[in-house]
């Protein structure tokens, strides 16, 4: 049996000033941990928004568990949580019913939605906090009620952009474990850091994006295999890749 | 050799101050400018313009005083007493605002505060300069009044100025008394609402004052009737009472002034060095506020509803219902509707036509009020990226948020339209047709301009967009207009709906295009 694609995106591009994303391929398979890698403004968080359906491509196309994302979002938007690092809530309403309304959104029967949210808000550990608003909630707390909604609605397709910013040791140590713990169920997730041993030790796969374009991509050990010197760690792998690519790029 | 420098020495009280007033003038540069520094020279042509086009308008309203010349006799006295006291009111409203913000806004706090200077001086800076905000503020205002006055009747009218300096600093002397006391009679997690409501009730009362006068002043300076009434004068203190203090003081007797000045200023300096000696652990008690719990262990009741637009009304609702500081700006718009009524009472009202006062009044407030739920909806959705991914098409959401809005209007109109069925329900239909014909476009006009925004930033949301503003308003007057020629004959809203229609093809137009 093949294992289903979950994300497939094809000479992808979209332009501010200039190119943020160039003609980049991809894809990423069911149930896989993807960690997607880039110095800033490489274009990652631009190809996670447009997958998420915030930015329109200026051309390419993308496909979330075979639905093109321009012909049906709503379907294809259906399969996604999308998680940022700022992330949205709403400051008048407490996790639970936070939740409740994401799990409306998505449909999920009412029952249902309330067992899951409170399961999940006792595995991040906001329990404490169930009953607050979250107005006076830290940055922290705040990031584990958005992971709690991305995941309230059991997406197939997870894309997180830097969700272990501003979390403690403690609170990131929680997260990192929801996440694996999803991908064994079966959930794929797509995720940028700029942690790299977080990535070292999660992802399945790594992609190097510069300048707008997928450098290199493979498992840690295969990456270490393309890098010109005899390294050990992600962080100087990572650093290798981005100085050929720069190096090719002026040669260029 | 010694260099000179005229700047102030980094990190002493003048430095702070000068930095405290270059944060000032940045902001009020760019509130005036839309945010576009480029349009300074516009924007200044525009201001001197207008200055000078006030004191050209003063100077025509006081043409027969100043020939005969102003005495300073109970009716004069009274006048300018109640000037002050709308100057006062105004300074006042501003000043709750601003010491508010000051002790709420968590921009440079922090910093502030683990300063190796003492914070209890540094905050002393700080109210002063705020005192001194509030007061050039009312100066401006003032001066074409003070001006014509000064150099056309006599000079000494120009003691007005120190006079309005005075109340400046017992202004902001009361405010920053209020304000302590909010904090420790209800708290700080309530200070802010209550203090806001204050600001906002105070400041349209002057507004609301200001612009009766201004209605009454097209009838001529001496039928200033409030003022010149019969009634007024018997019942003011005699000419020899202190509490003409004020008026004398601004018509430039010595002594008055000297009074004021001098207990304004010992009022001033004693409440900043009383507050200031609490203001770092005030200040730092509002950074814990957690906000209030609720009593609900299971769901708020959103997935009760069965189709994903009662969601989203539901979930509208109830971030409205529970930031009373929001729902209270929004109805504050109301207040402001009292000043048409007024005016299209004099004009009409006295032939017994209530509901040419009744209709425009409420269609107006109508389309106000769609218009400033319609941004807060729409353009401030807190969790746009969460609505944005969900698996609901746009259509769907723009119209439940819509629905939000206009279902709320309706629940305010209604008592307006259920009173005029029973005596006319020829004007009930105009009431009918007028509101939604001002609320629809309203609505169109937010949603053609929408954009993302925080909902703190609501009181400046006429900021990011002047066309929606001045197209909002102006379409609402439009049908407001409309509807009340309406009630004698129908035919008379075809030249209205021809004008609104012109005004939101205009808009529309000039819309945002919204890029992905």
């Amino acid at each position: 049996m093949t294992t289903p694609i979950a994300l497939d995106i094809r000479g992808l591009r979209k332009s501010f000033d200039r190119p943020a994303v160039d003609g980049l391929n991809l894809q990423v398979e069911g149930g896989e941990f993807y960690a997607l890698l880039g110095p800033n403004g490489a274009g990652k968080t631009t190809t996670l928004r447009m997958v998420a359906g915030l930015l329109q491509p200026d051309e390419g196309a993308i496909s979330v568990f075979g639905t093109d994302l321009a012909a049906d979002p709503i379907q294809a938007k259906r399969k996604i949580a999308w998680v940022s690092d700022e992330p949205m809530i709403y400051d008048k309403l407490t996790p639970l019913e936070y939740l409740e309304f994401v799990s409306g959104l998505w449909g999920v029967e009412a029952q249902e939605a309330e067992a899951r949210s409170l399961e999940l808000i006792d595995w991040l550990g906001l329990e404490p906090h169930a009953q607050e608003r979250c107005g006076g909630f830290s940055k922290g707390m705040r990031q584990k009620v958005a992971l709690a909604g991305a995941l309230v609605h059991e997406p197939q397709l997870i894309i997180l952009d830097e969700p272990l910013t501003g979390l403690d040791a403690g609170s990131a140590r929680q997260v990192k474990d929801v996440l694996l713990s999803k991908v064994k169920r079966g959930t794929t997730i797509i995720m940028t850091t700029h942690i790299l041993e977080v990535a070292e030790r999660m992802a399945e796969r790594i992609g190097v994006i510069a300048d707008g374009r997928l450098v290199a991509e493979g498992t840690f050990e295969e990456l270490r295999g393309r890098s010109s010197k005899q390294t050990s760690t992600l962080e100087e792998v990572f650093l290798d890749i981005v100085e050929q690519d720069d190096a090719e790029n002026l040669a260029a | 050799m010694t260099q000179v420098s005229f700047a102030p020495k980094s990190n002493s009280l003048g430095w702070f101050a000068a930095h405290e007033g270059r944060l000032i003038w940045r902001d009020f540069v760019s509130l005036i400018t839309g945010g576009k520094p480029r349009r300074i020279v516009l924007v200044g042509t525009v201001i001197i313009s207008f200055a000078v086009a006030m004191h050209m308008f003063v100077a025509h309203l006081l043409r027969f005083q100043l020939e005969t010349g102003i005495a300073a006799d109970t009716t004069t006295l009274l006048m300018i007493s109640g000037l002050a006291t709308m100057l006062f009111s105004l300074m006042f409203s501003q000043a709750i605002e601003s010491v508010t913000r000051a002790y709420y806004a968590r921009s440079d706090l922090d910093l502030l505060l683990s300063l190796p200077a003492t914070s209890r001086r540094l905050f002393q800076v700080r109210t002063s300069i705020l005192a001194l905000q509030t007061t050039v503020f009312a100066l401006l205002i003032a001066s074409p009044l003070v001006n014509i006055l000064g150099f056309m009747d006599d000079i000494r009218w120009l003691s007005a100025y120190l006079v309005i300096a005075a109340l400046g600093g017992f202004a902001t002397g009361s405010a920053v008394l209020i304000t302590l006391f909010l904090f420790r009679t209800v708290g700080p997690s309530r200070t802010r609402l209550i203090a806001q409501i204050i600001s906002a009730i105070v400041g349209a009362g002057f507004i609301i004052s200001l612009q009766a006068m201004a209605i009454l002043f097209g009838q001529g300076f001496s039928r200033l009737s409030v003022f010149t009434s019969q009634y007024s004068v018997d019942a003011a203190p005699a000419l020899d009472s202190w509490a003409w203090i004020a008026a004398r003081a601004a018509m430039g007797d010595g002594w008055s002034v000297l009074f004021l000045c001098a207990a304004s200023a010992l009022f001033l300096s004693a409440t900043v060095s009383y507050s200031t000696r609490r203001f770092a652990t005030d200040a730092l008690a509002t950074s814990g506020l957690i906000e209030r719990k609720s009593n609900k262990t299971s769901f708020a009741g959103f997935t009760r509803s069965n189709s994903i637009r009662g969601i989203l009304r539901r979930k509208e609702w109830q971030l409205l219902k529970r930031d009373p500081w929001l729902l209270s700006q929004s109805l504050q718009q109301l207040l402001y509707l009292v000043t048409p009524g007024l005016l299209l009472w004099v004009h009409y009202g006295q032939g017994g036509g209530i509901f040419y006062v009744v209709i425009p009044v409420v269609v107006m407030a109508a389309g106000q009020l769609a218009g400033g739920l319609s941004w807060v909806t729409i353009s401030g959705e807190d969790a746009h990226e969460l609505i944005d991914t969900s698996p609901i098409s746009m259509k769907t959401i723009l119209l439940a948020k819509v629905e939000a809005v206009v279902s709320i209007v309706a629940l305010v109109i209604a008592p307006f339209l259920i009173a005029l069925t029973v005596f006319s329900p020829r004007a009930a239909i105009c009431l009918a047709i007028g509101t939604f014909l001002a609320t629809f476009c309203a609505v169109l006009i937010q949603l053609w301009y929408r954009g993302q925004a925080n909902r703190s930033l609501f009181r400046r949301r006429q900021v990011s967009s002047k066309t929606a503003t001045i197209s909002e308003a102006v379409v609402s007057i439009l049908w407001a207009g409309g509807a009340a020629l309406a009630y004698r004959h129908g035919v008379f809203l075809v030249p209205f709906a021809v004008f609104a229609g012109l005004v939101m093809l205009v808009a529309w137009y000039l819309r945002p295009r919204l890029n992905a």
